[in-house]
């Protein structure tokens, strides 16, 4: 075979390789939405964090801002410790934010939900978010629906 | 009683025999390779008959594997509501486990094989000892080559593989069954970690490429120079990279991914 198509062959043959990584880095992995150090982080506390893992979104008013970096337990309040870094873009978050941990859909994955205040100072890197929601746990809810239930039900009996 | 046990121990000098001069072969290959950077012709044609020549198997079996993936994903996801997870079921277990290790055994097939024969053969026909008769060092100039374009081939082939496999999982996911498109590709996204997963799959690739490629060529410089004994070598070759592929994933797997 001549050397020269063996050689063109190969060429081809490495940047179709190549460019089969390169798509899966950029296409399919999480690549293209990957910031890495930069940004702020911000630390909030939260009675109940479960459910909530190391990468977990940050949005508010539904777009993205970052991604929890951190989750620690906090020995004196007995509190979730949860860090997120905010992307540098986004840094006129006002100062009383509150922050929430939803789900997204039913049994989807759980985020951080952020809401504004209207503090005209903003949060910088390492404030703290005053203001917190635990996450809501489906057991507990449905425990105080059933007991709420049940509470009408004797009342209404009562009269 | 004794002749059982005697068998035995045989068998079991044997493979520590065989192990160790795979092992010599392996360090003496790895030390063969410096030799190759004047020579980068010999790799190029190596990496043409292992690699480019493993295309045709590779790109349709990876694109008939994620085709498969997306019609039993779906059939199965939509019974819970889930088809928009489509996309993270194909790219995970294609990037993850299916790209490197279908692609390797493939690999062994199509390429192992033909490397043990072929080295087989010259030895059989004694080619090997005429070069070191002429004082070319043959693991320098007809086994390092070899190793080095499987080595360097079979990451690649093993990204084509997955990347072609996502694509066909895509075909079927999106153009025939109807999954929403912004869905396949974005929870895709966001459950495919470029660290985790892609580059463990990588390293996964790197791994078996490197062991294929060892077993085919020492199999082939320790077959017995006859018809029959190159004919062994070969299924030997077949059979134990496949099996070295799938036990080394479940440890590589479990080193990666597992809490062991």
């Amino acid at each position: 075979m001549n050397t020269r198509i063996v050689e063109i062959w190969v060429g081809i043959f490495i940047a179709a390789g190549a460019a089969a990584l390169f798509m899966l880095a950029m296409k399919v992995s999480n690549l293209a939405s990957y910031t890495d150090d930069e940004g702020y982080t911000i630390t909030a506390k939260f009675e109940d964090a479960s459910g909530l893992k190391v990468r977990s979104p940050v949005a508010m008013a539904g777009v993205r801002l970052g991604r929890v970096t951190d989750i620690k337990f906090d020995n004196i309040s007995l509190e979730a410790i949860v860090t997120m870094r905010i992307e540098s873009q986004y840094k006129t978050l006002p100062k009383d934010t509150s922050a929430s941990i939803y789900t997204a859909g039913l049994l989807g994955e759980k985020y951080v939900g952020l809401e504004p205040g209207g503090d005209e100072a903003s949060l910088k890197q390492g404030s703290r978010i005053k203001l917190t929601q635990s996450s809501m746990v489906l057991e507990k809810l449905i425990g105080q629906f059933v007991a709420q239930f049940l509470n009408n039900d004797n009342s209404d009996k009562d009269k | 009683m004794l002749e059982l046990i005697q068998t035995l121990g045989k068998k079991g000098l044997d493979f520590f025999e065989r192990l160790g001069r795979a092992c010599i072969l392996f360090t003496r290959i790895l030390g063969g390779l410096h030799t190759l950077i004047p020579r980068v012709g010999l790799v190029i044609y190596q990496i043409y008959s292992v690699g480019v020549l493993s295309l045709l198997i590779i790109v349709v079996s990876g694109l008939f594997v994620g085709m498969v993936l997306g019609l039993q994903g779906y059939n199965t996801l939509v019974d819970f509501g889930a088809e928009e997870s489509l996309g993270v079921l194909v790219a995970l277990s294609l990037v993850r486990e299916l790209g490197p290790v279908v692609a390797a055994l493939l690999f062994a097939g199509r390429a192992g094989s033909a490397l043990t024969a072929e080295i087989g053969l010259m030895k059989a026909t004694e080619q090997l000892s005429a070069m070191e008769m002429m004082a070319i060092d043959p693991v320098q100039r007809v086994l390092a080559p070899r190793f080095l374009a499987g080595f360097i081939a079979m990451p690649l082939l093993a990204a084509i593989f997955s990347a072609v496999g996502v694509m066909g999982g895509y075909f079927v996911g999106v153009g025939l069954v109807g999954v929403d498109e912004g869905a396949f590709w974005s929870q895709m996204q966001d459950s495919v970690d470029l660290y985790d997963d892609i580059y463990n799959g990588v390293i996964k690739s790197v791994v078996f490429g490197v062991v294929v490629t060892w077993i085919a060529i020492f199999e082939g410089s320790d077959s017995i120079p006859t018809s029959e004994g190159v004919s062994r070598a070969t299924t030997r070759t077949v059979v134990h990279s496949s099996l070295a592929i799938l036990g080394l994933d479940f440890v590589l797997t479990a080193l990666m991914f597992g809490e062991i």
